[in-house]
């Protein structure tokens, strides 16, 4: 087990440094008051100092005084140190890269200036500040990246933002921390950050598209449709509410339900099939399974023909008539 | 003494007496009775999610049922147990006492402050009976007003207990001001009347903003005017001022009476004068005033301007300082006494080390910068348990211990209570210190699922609150167990306590003294002066 968190970011090192301070000052003058009350616990206990033999003592109010004085220095510091380091990460540098966040139950919607989604995952370069520009679509939530020390709560009808410079490649991971409702614990995200020069790839990457990428590919294994159906499934989030293994979650599992015959809420049937399933993820709220609420979020424009493909090949793989 | 005299439990007959009674002490019980009640409630919900909480993925129960389950906890442990156990059941009883007066102010109010209570507590239960609510004890919008539970019924509740503590904060100022004993003059009033008038204050005057609040809340949800919904245009962050504006100040509500208790325990088990009386009376009104002006440290990331996050941080900071020196006093109090460490000062010493740590922790939460990382974490959800129950759980725990004699004219066994004692401190520390832990390796608060690593963390914070539940089941057997014992006759003063209530009878009578007292000096005239060599 780790006692602290990675610094990936060139504000979590200035956190840290406060949150040491305070933690070390706290500390001493914790034992300072702990240690004394032990001590006056074993010398002035009443085996050795007779009930009627205490001292006669009502205070002292140059040490009182003197304590509230060093006290209040102490918190001043504190306080004054806070907000020169709050000033810096609220300020964002001129030039960051702005980036969209839409936060909804359950899910993180990253959008890019050059049109590119992402959902749950947002890709960023190392060294290069960063700066989201947040709204919600429902409720409040709250962008938390732990190893940033960033966190900004995300409000609907307004945007809030953030800033951070990642220094340090690889995957940190992002939580809601303001109270959403049902999947709060579930929203979960990935910052992946890379090399500036594997950024600027996955960035030409997007742009070229599918086929472009694919190319540079070449070498690897091709992946199976249902495979590619289970990445795309993970990596949108379905499986915060809909598991593969049969057992009920927000959603109905997606397990065997490919050609069964399922009760709609309002009555009337539907048989699973792949316009079923396509209409599922466009417009989810058109037929809402029985015993379930209609919570879940419209895919439209976020799914490719080919992930959708990809998806329908993956409920199959996962039985079914 | 005056044991040939009718106690007040004797001095009318029948259940009847009780529900229509206008004695300060009944009024007090019944208060503790429901009280206690609704602690062990929500001590069963705080067990049930820390079960759930041991390990990842589902344990117990689902999302949706957890989701109900925090809420519960918190709802019924703020609004009606934590807020009223200490000033309306214990300042109920012992306030009149403690300042010669035969009763408060206002009998007849204090009778339907309690039935305000009662009916506002039945709107909850009956919340949690129809369709629950999932949106937290802070019921922040626009969730709130979204909820499928019955969030109505919930705050609706809240709203009535509201005027409970107005009119038993009124009850208590007007007490205090009118019906002091011949010679008790304000500064010679026991610290714990001095906690408690403290926080009738913030009770009148911060109560009345979470009824408007709650109210607004209930107009949006059923009428839609559109005030903290952003889909008609309102401002959801506005409700989390008007929420905390209150709210705030509602956290020394539940700490000051605390505080009190500790003041009196520990000159008494310490045959000590308190050290700084002036200083820690006045502290408390200190607190109780700067306690209206720092809500905002609540709401460092919801978006409120950095202006305003200047301003509350800073504010906030001064709260630090009338509390340190009411921790460095009681510390000092110890010093040159002659010290008897039984369960009430055990809890006494405890609180001491708990609410230090709860304080402390305050610190990082009140610096900006570090507030940003912390915020909204499991460091959050310690730090309060540390102020709220290391603080005022042990200060109650030390007034049960401390006057159930002078209530009952019973003696709980000293061993017992040294063991439960045993088993709440280490369960309440194994629970609550790894939770700091967490909430800086970044846990999210009010979270059903969370990632392995901190799996092991959450194990021993559940294990935790198993021994918790030991100790408080252990004290609940033996406080029954001498509930029923014969009453004994030589409880007037066990303790040697100087307080007016040590001076009468155990139980009291109807009409607690025969006489009117007379005060000639402080409550804590202990110890002999020494010559300086
Ligand atoms: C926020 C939770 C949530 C997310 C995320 C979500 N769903 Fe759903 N889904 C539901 C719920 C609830 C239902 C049932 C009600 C309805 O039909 O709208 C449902 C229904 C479905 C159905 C119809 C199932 C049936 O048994 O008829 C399919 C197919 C489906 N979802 C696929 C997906 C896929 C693929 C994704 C990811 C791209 C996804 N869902 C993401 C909640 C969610
Ligand atoms: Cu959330
Ligand atoms: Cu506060």
């Amino acid at each position: 087990m780790t006692w602290r968190l990675p610094q990936a970011s060139t504000m979590a090192g200035a956190v840290d440094t406060l949150f040491d301070f305070v933690l070390w000052t706290s500390v001493a003058s914790f034992l300072i008051i702990v240690l004394g009350k032990l001590i006056f616990l074993v010398r002035f206990r009443r085996k050795k100092i007779p009930e009627k033999e205490s001292l006669y003592l009502t205070g002292h109010t140059a040490t009182e005084l003197s304590v509230a004085v060093i006290l209040l220095v102490w918190v001043m510091v504190i306080f004054y140190w806070g907000w020169a380091d709050y000033k810096k990460l609220r300020s964002a540098p001129a030039g960051a890269m702005e980036i969209n966040v839409i936060a909804k139950q359950w899910l993180w919607e990253i959008q890019y200036p050059d049109g590119r989604r992402l959902t749950n995952e947002l890709v960023v370069p190392k060294g290069k500040p960063v700066k989201l520009i947040m709204t919600s679509q429902d409720v409040l939530h709250s962008f938390f990246v732990p190893d940033f020390r960033v966190k900004q709560d995300i409000i609907p009808n307004t945007y809030t933002s953030l800033w951070f410079e990642a220094t340090e490649a690889g995957e940190h991971p992002v939580y809601c921390a303001e109270y959403c409702g049902a999947a709060h614990s579930g929203m979960l995200a990935t910052v992946r950050v890379l090399e500036p020069a594997a950024f600027e790839a996955w960035q030409l990457a997007g742009f070229l598209g599918e086929a472009g990428a694919a190319e540079g590919e070449a070498a690897s294994e091709p992946k199976s449709l249902a495979e590619k159906g289970r990445e795309i499934f993970m990596a949108k989030g379905c499986q915060a509410c809909h598991t593969t293994d049969g057992s009920k979650g927000l959603g109905p599992s997606q397990k065997g339900i490919f050609g069964a015959t399922e009760a709609l809420e309002g009555g009337g049937t539907v048989t699973v099939d792949e316009n079923y399933i396509r209409e599922s993820l466009m417009e989810p709220a058109k037929k809402v399974v029985k015993g379930f609420q209609p919570i879940m979020p419209t895919f439209k424009g976020q799914l490719t023909d080919e992930e959708i493909n990809a998806l329908i090949g993956f409920i199959k793989s996962l039985g079914g008539k | 003494m005056a044991h040939a005299e009718v106690s007040f439990f004797e001095a009318e007959k029948g259940w009847k007496s009780w529900l229509t009674t206008l004695d300060h002490k009944r009024i007090g019980l019944m208060y503790l009775a429901a009280a206690m009640l609704f602690f062990l409630v929500g001590g069963v919900f705080a067990l049930l999610v820390r079960l759930e909480l041991m390990f990842p993925g589902e344990t117990i129960m689902s999302a949706d049922t957890y989701n109900k389950f925090f809420t519960y906890h918190g709802a019924i442990m703020v609004f009606m147990f934590i807020i009223p156990i200490i000033p309306a059941a214990l300042g109920n009883f012992f306030l009149p006492i403690m300042i010669g007066a035969k009763d408060v102010a206002f009998p007849r109010l204090n009778l339907a402050s309690y039935y305000i209570f009662i009916t506002g507590a039945s709107f909850a239960v009956w919340a949690l009976l129809a369709r629950g609510a999932d949106t937290g004890w802070t019921f922040y919008t626009p969730y709130s007003i979204r909820s499928a539970t019955s969030v109505v019924l919930i705050t609706l509740g809240v709203f009535i207990m509201g005027f409970s503590g107005i009119l038993t904060g009124l009850n208590f100022i007007v007490t205090v001001h009118k019906l002091r004993a011949p010679g008790m003059t304000f500064f010679r009033l026991p610290l714990f009347v001095w906690a408690i008038y403290a926080t009738a204050i913030i009770q009148v005057l911060a109560t009345p903003v979470i009824g408007i609040t709650t109210l607004l809340l209930v107009m949006e949800r059923v009428i839609k005017i559109g005030i903290f919904d952003p889909a008609l245009g309102g401002d959801p962050v506005l409700f989390q001022h008007f929420f905390w504006f209150y709210s705030h100040p509602a956290v020394y509500i539940m700490i000051l009476p605390g505080m009190g208790i500790i003041s009196e325990v520990i000159p008494v088990f310490s045959r000590k004068h308190i050290f700084g009386y002036h200083a820690i009376a006045y502290s408390s009104l200190a607190i109780a005033f700067i306690s209206f002006i720092v809500w905002g440290h609540h709401m460092f990331v919801s978006g409120q301007s950095e202006l305003a996050n200047f301003l509350f941080s800073l504010l906030t900071m001064f709260v630090a300082v009338p509390t340190a020196i009411k921790v460095f006093n009681w510390t000092a109090t110890m010093y040159g006494g002659s010290i008897s460490l039984k369960t009430p000062m055990l809890y006494a010493v405890s609180f001491i080390f708990m609410f230090t740590i709860g304080g402390l922790t305050g610190l990082f939460l009140a610096a900006l910068s570090v507030d940003v990382h912390l915020h909204d974490t499991y460091f959050v959800v310690a730090h309060f348990h540390y102020v709220m129950m290391g603080g005022t759980v042990m200060g109650l725990l030390a007034g049960f211990h401390y006057w159930w004699p002078k209530m009952f004219a019973r003696m709980y066994p000293e061993w017992a209570g040294k063991i439960a004692w045993a088993l709440i401190f280490i369960g309440f520390n194994l629970t609550f210190f790894t939770q700091f832990l967490m909430g800086y390796l970044g846990m999210p608060r009010r979270y059903y699922d969370y990632p392995a690593e901190f799996t092991n963390l959450n194990i021993a914070s559940t294990v935790g609150s198993w021994f918790l539940f030991a100790g408080f089941l252990l004290m609940l057997i033996y406080f029954l167990k001498t509930f029923f014992e014969k009453r004994r006759t030589d409880l007037d003063n066990p303790w040697g306590g100087k307080t007016l209530e040590w001076q009468i009878a155990s139980p009291p009578t109807m009409h607690n003294f025969h006489e009117t007292p007379q005060i000639t000096g402080r409550p804590y005239e202990y110890g002999i002066v020494r010559m300086k060599k």
